[in-house]
């Protein structure tokens, strides 16, 4: 196979259950050996279309190949994909080792050459010599762990993900992501994630496809995503953003507009990933893209003085919400707790240095 | 002292439930055919006498064939219907549920007579003479014990992570070979409690049993024929004896076997009979 062909191939595909769409028409390819996620709020049809992958829901309609082959029809148990179920599904009457050997019973294999491949499994998982430890007496992180190599050891080509990390406590969740990314690379299969967590989605994927109601929103790269959002309930969803109403009075290769508050602006069409139109719009931008100047900084860009209504302090960041003179609604801005960088009061009085490079327009 | 009441209560309630039952192994080696106090001797030619009864024999194996069948005929259909339940959606499933719970509640007598009606007239048409035997007693007895063993069943399999089931046919497994490695594993205690409970139902089931026995009688229908007979009590209370014990020894091997269970697969102990 060669590389430039999709590992997977959606065309169209639709769920319904009677009148209730849970998949609106999925289109979109994801390739050989990436880290791709399915990132959304609850109900977004995310799980329904891994469930679809991996043969556990059929589509209403629409095709689905993967590696080229139309799985119309194709039952769940020959598939080459594997899944790491949201409650890891571990079999609590086998020992690690039974669970982890379970998908190779019907490849018959001699029992010392069984036992080797389980071996290495757990290895690469990080569970070397729990082989014969009780299932049930497992921890959730190992269990995690177990419910990886046993759908790893049948060396499947795409290993589907149902929110594996949401069960664990923050810091076994941050190590495991770490984990995640270092095995998919090592084993270089195409990996496909569901969660419900931006973090987690930005932190690990190589792409990801921000779904609502049944639909892709965007496919993106992190940053793309981060910093070039196509709309604001994307930009809403993926970590914070400031909104601010504007005007536009011209589109073409740069677009101009009156933001409230920043006065008359230009930015280049690329700054508009949603397509920009003259009329009513609104402008965003993140909390981390623009300046709070404190004594003696210098103002690259423009200005707008402010006054602190809120300060949180995070210890590496400070985060605060700072009435701009002439914007309506507060904005949040971050500033990084640098050496010998005070924190501002609630009520102080500042101003905010931003520059057109930071602005996100949406129409 | 506090709570001394209820403990009087409890108490008096523990002797209501078990005086009678205390009462049987007294009397059975009591040397009098009538029972009544005072008592009038040790003896153990009651069990003699029971043991001299061919009918007798003959009756409790009836009983002991009929309840394997019956338990295990109605905990096969409790899988399908408690399987059906929990894992499929389909029109009319509450009332067809509600249905089959029904004979629970419905009056033995009602059933019994309604299937004797039933059997006569179908053998009627199929030209049979006799059609009461074993059999007739076996399907009532499955009528009866069904809800019981889907009650059962159903706890079973709605505890049973889905997930776990989809996991097997993930790894490569078939829907067959699936519910043979994880399903039925993973709800063998309740196949066993329910195949437990049936068969004590059709024990000492009496009113299904004594409409639709044909000549070979089942031990309760064999005991209640024997008490018109005054001399013959004392035996019943020596087999009533002997049915006790074993009542204990089956019961305190089931519970073993379920504190087994669970211990195997690490679950928390939220019950059980002892």
């Amino acid at each position: 196979m060669s590389a430039a062909s999709p590992m997977i191939e959606l065309r169209d595909v639709q769920k319904y259950y009677g009148d209730y769409y849970a998949l609106r028409g999925i289109s979109t390819e994801i390739r050989q050996g990436e880290f791709f996620s399915l990132l959304g709020p609850s109900g977004c049809g995310k799980t329904t279309l891994l469930r679809t992958i991996a043969g556990f829901e059929a589509p209403s309609s629409g095709v689905l190949k993967i590696d080229g082959k139309d799985m119309d029809g194709v039952p769940a148990n020959v598939r080459p994909t594997n899944m790491v179920f949201q409650s890891y599904a571990i079999f609590p009457h086998l020992t690690v080792a039974q669970n982890v050997g379970f998908g190779l019973r019907k490849e018959r294999l001699a029992p010392d050459v069984q036992a080797k491949r389980v071996a290495e499994a757990l290895e690469m998982v990080g569970l070397k010599g729990y082989g014969d430890r009780a299932a049930h007496a497992l921890s959730g992180g190992q269990r995690q762990r177990v419910a990886l190599a046993r759908a790893l050891i049948l060396k499947p080509k795409v290993l589907l993900l149902d929110e594996p990390l949401s069960a664990l406590d923050k810091k076994m969740r941050e190590q495991m992501q770490m984990e995640l990314r270092r095995l998919q690379r090592q084993v270089g299969i195409t990996f496909i994630l569901v969660t419900h967590d931006q973090e987690e989605a930005l932190i690990m994927s190589d792409r990801i496809a921000v779904m609502f109601e049944g639909q892709i929103a965007q496919l993106a790269s992190p940053q793309q995503l981060y910093r070039r959002p196509v709309n604001r309930k994307v930009a809403e969803f993926i970590g914070v953003m400031n909104f601010m109403p504007a005007v536009v009075s011209s589109v073409g290769n740069r677009i101009e507009m009156d933001v409230s508050g920043l006065g008359r602006v230009t930015i280049p069409a690329e700054q508009c990933p949603g397509g920009a139109k003259t009329g009513e719009a609104s402008v965003g931008f993140r909390p981390e893209t623009v300046t709070i100047l404190f004594d003696g900084d210098q103002a690259k860009g423009r200005t707008v003085p402010g006054v602190v209504e809120e300060v949180e302090y995070f210890g590496d960041m400070t985060y605060y919400v700072v009435k701009l003179t002439g914007v309506e609604k507060p904005v949040t801005i971050s500033m990084r707790n640098l050496v010998g960088r005070k924190v501002l009061e609630r009520g102080d009085k500042t101003v905010i240095a931003w520059e057109e490079g930071s602005l996100v327009l949406f129409c | 002292m506090k709570g001394g009441g209820l403990r009087v209560y409890a108490i008096c309630y523990l002797l209501f439930l078990y005086a009678p039952i205390a009462l049987l192994p007294i009397f059975a080696f009591n040397d009098a055919k009538i029972i009544a106090f005072p008592l009038s001797g040790f003896t153990t030619k009651w069990f003699v006498d029971m043991a001299n009864q061919p009918e007798l024999g003959k009756a409790l194996k009836t009983s002991l064939f009929i309840a394997v069948c019956a338990s295990i005929l109605a905990t096969i259909l409790g899988m399908f219907a408690a399987r059906a339940s929990t894992r499929y959606n389909f029109p009319g499933k509450g009332g067809i549920m509600g249905l089959i719970m029904l004979p629970l509640v419905l009056p033995d007598v009602i059933m019994a007579i309604s299937l004797l009606v039933v059997i006569l007239q179908v053998a009627n048409w199929l030209g049979f003479d006799n059609p009461l035997t074993v059999w007739t007693v076996v399907l009532g007895h499955v009528l009866v014990c069904t809800p019981f063993t889907i009650a059962i069943l159903n706890s079973s399999f709605l505890t049973l992570d889905r997930s776990l089931e989809e996991a097997a046919i993930d790894l490569g497994e078939t829907k067959l070979s699936t519910f043979r490695l994880v399903t039925l594993p993973l709800v063998m205690p309740g196949i066993i409690s329910s195949l437990l409970i049936a068969f004590t139902i059709s024990i000492d089931e009496f009113i299904t049993s004594f409409f639709l026995t044909g000549t070979n009688p089942t031990l309760p229908v064999y005991i209640f024929s024997q008490f018109r007979f005054p001399a013959k009590v004392p035996a019943m209370m020596a087999l009533g004896t002997l049915l006790v014990l074993s009542s204990i020894v089956l019961l305190g091997i089931a519970e073993y076997f379920r504190r087994r269970g669970i211990r195997r697969q690490g679950g928390k102990d939220t019950g059980g009979f002892l």
